[in-house]
């Protein structure tokens, strides 16, 4: 069956809301996404039925929970073509495990003064700040890939960059701001030479299309719940089992241990060693029939009209006169994230002025204030989109641009 | 809506703003960013307030709240800076309850509509939050020093 952006609409209750008496122009998904009923009603359905705690209970209740929270799991371990099951870590975001990484891995590594840790200019504060963290407590140093004029991963320097002292890289699948999608395949070979890990941000490529975690040939990889129709609070960590069986536990607590006495703990295998503390039972099993949802649509098919949609706001937002567009120019290698300025006016006022006419948009540094940076602005304005979005809704945005330079004229 | 928030006062302060530029002699000097959008002041003053000078980055309201207190401070004693300072911060967090006093805050009574947008509280505050530790650097205690709630 053909893609049916109308149809795909309906299963969004918010669509039938008004923002300032204007219909809802939803265009910040890279940010949240909105939920489907049928993530809604799953959720429900569980904490109305089904709700006990997991793993630990021998009731039917938590019987029940264990099933759907694993379950969950090897749903979302397909998805992303893990080896098994145990692969799958829930976290509370993508922040948390990329903290894990920074944490377990980087004890694992034994990371020591003269270590190198590799990321890039174009990374989210939340693959930056950890790892800044990580060489700060070991005395690692801490490398970065810059970014072309093209707003495209600069791999000129990879050779030097990535060397025999680099431990990790790890970089983001697709930027946050500047729509980017950076093929990690040069970067897995180099790394390979030279024994370091690899670990990808997936935040923004997981929700958009076909992610397999063995094609990519990584060893981690990040990304987060509520960005792909699920809910806040769950997140996962996927690692090679390998590496995750000798890595050190990150937080410590009930169902993360073997055997513990007073004096000495033995750990849990993964993922349980990595799930201390009862986990987000409800938001793990509202991730999972989110993957339901997408996969029932297909990662291909929702990719090729992010890629109409983007590529049609690309067209649209070039035609408005003093719109700067950051990133790629045309939608190849390019996912449905479109950061923008309106030349003498300030993000934060395009933002509130389409606001004000049922435009949701982003304003602000993305919590990536180094690309801005490397753009010589404090903010950009960012227009992102997803399975949901319609050409209207573009127009919507021209013409909510159109205002703004007639407020700030 | 936007009426209320983008006032031909505030346009006009944004598009020509009063006093901008740092000057190089001053006795304290403050730098404030609001880390959610990125936007960012310099003020800079004298010990006795008869030079207040910034220079900045960012949206319509935070810069035309700057310019708005160039105006209202430069030059005025302690007590007055102290009572403006008061009343400004005291009509942001009204979110729109409080009728300001034009005697007293002069244009800075145009960003009454503000209020009302809790997200935009913090950009018309930041020159204001910027000037308390310019002056405390100085020596000089403006007072208010509030809770900002967004």
């Amino acid at each position: 069956m053909s893609f049916d952006v109308a149809r795909v609409r309906k299963d969004f209750p918010i669509f039938e809301r008004e923002v300032n008496g204007h219909p809802l122009v939803y265009l910040d998904s890279a940010n949240t996404s909105q939920k489907p009923v049928q993530v809604l009603d799953v959720m429900r359905a569980h904490q109305e039925r089904h709700n006990g705690n997991v793993s630990r209970s021998v009731h039917t209740l938590g019987t029940e929970s264990t099933e759907m929270y694993e379950g969950a799991r090897a749903r979302i371990a397909s998805f992303i073509g893990a080896g098994s099951p145990d692969e799958v870590i829930f976290t509370k975001n993508s922040t948390e495990a990329i903290n894990l990484v920074a944490h377990s891995a980087g004890q694992f590594l034994a990371l020591k003064e003269g270590d190198e840790i590799v990321i890039s200019e174009m990374e989210h504060h939340s693959n930056l700040v950890p790892w800044q963290l990580l060489c700060e407590r070991t005395g690692a140093t801490l490398r970065w890939f810059g970014i072309t004029d093209e707003g495209r991963l600069d791999e000129s320097q990879l050779d030097e960059l990535v060397n025999e002292r680099t431990k990790l890289v790890s970089v983001a699948h697709m930027s946050n701001v500047l729509g980017t999608i950076n093929d990690p395949a040069r970067l897995v070979e180099r790394a390979r030479q030279v024994g370091a890990l690899v670990m990808l941000d997936a935040s923004q490529s997981v929700p958009h299309f076909a992610v397999d975690v063995r094609a990519l040939g990584v060893d981690f990889i990040a990304f987060t719940g509520h960005k792909m129709l699920g809910p806040t609070g769950i997140g996962v960590l996927w690692g090679r089992f390998g590496l995750l069986s000798e890595m050190p536990p990150f937080l410590a607590g009930g169902s993360m241990i073997e055997t513990v006495t007073m004096g000495k703990t033995t750990y849990a295998p993964p993922p349980a060693r990595f799930e201390a503390g009862t986990p987000p039972i409800t938001e793990a099993i509202g991730l999972g029939a989110a993957v339901d949802y997408l996969t029932g649509i297909g990662m291909d098919e929702i990719h090729r009209h992010e890629q109409e949609i983007t590529a049609y706001a690309l067209e649209q937002l070039a035609a408005v006169p003093g719109v700067r567009i950051y990133g790629p120019a045309s939608p190849v290698s390019r996912g449905g994230t479109v950061s923008f300025g309106v030349d003498g006016v300030h993000p934060h006022d395009v933002g509130q002025v389409l606001d004000a006419l049922g435009v949701e948009v982003r304003v602000g540094h993305h919590c990536a204030r180094p690309v801005c940076q490397r753009f010589s602005v404090p903010a950009m304005t960012r227009a992102s989109f997803y399975l949901y979005t319609t050409t209207e809704e573009i127009d919507a945005l021209a013409r909510g641009l159109d205002q703004v330079r007639k407020v700030f004229g | 809506m936007l009426d209320g928030l983008y006032q031909e006062i505030i346009l006009d302060h944004y598009k020509h703003p009063h006093g901008r530029g740092l000057r190089e002699q001053f006795d304290g000097e403050a730098h404030h960013v609001n880390p959610t959008c990125g936007d960012e002041i310099t003020v800079r003053v004298n010990a006795d307030m008869s030079d207040i000078s910034y220079d900045g980055l960012g949206c319509s309201i935070s810069q035309a709240s700057a310019s708005v207190l160039h105006e209202l401070l430069e030059g005025k004693d302690s007590a007055t800076i102290a009572e403006v300072h008061r009343a400004f911060v005291e009509l942001m967090q009204s979110r729109g309850a409080v009728e300001p006093d034009e005697d007293v805050l002069g244009d800075g009574i145009a960003f009454a509509g503000v209020a009302k947008f809790p997200a935009r509280v913090k950009c018309a505050l930041l020159p204001w939050m910027a000037f308390k530790d310019a002056a405390a650097r100085a020596g000089v205690e403006v007072g208010a020093s509030p809770e900002v709630k967004a």
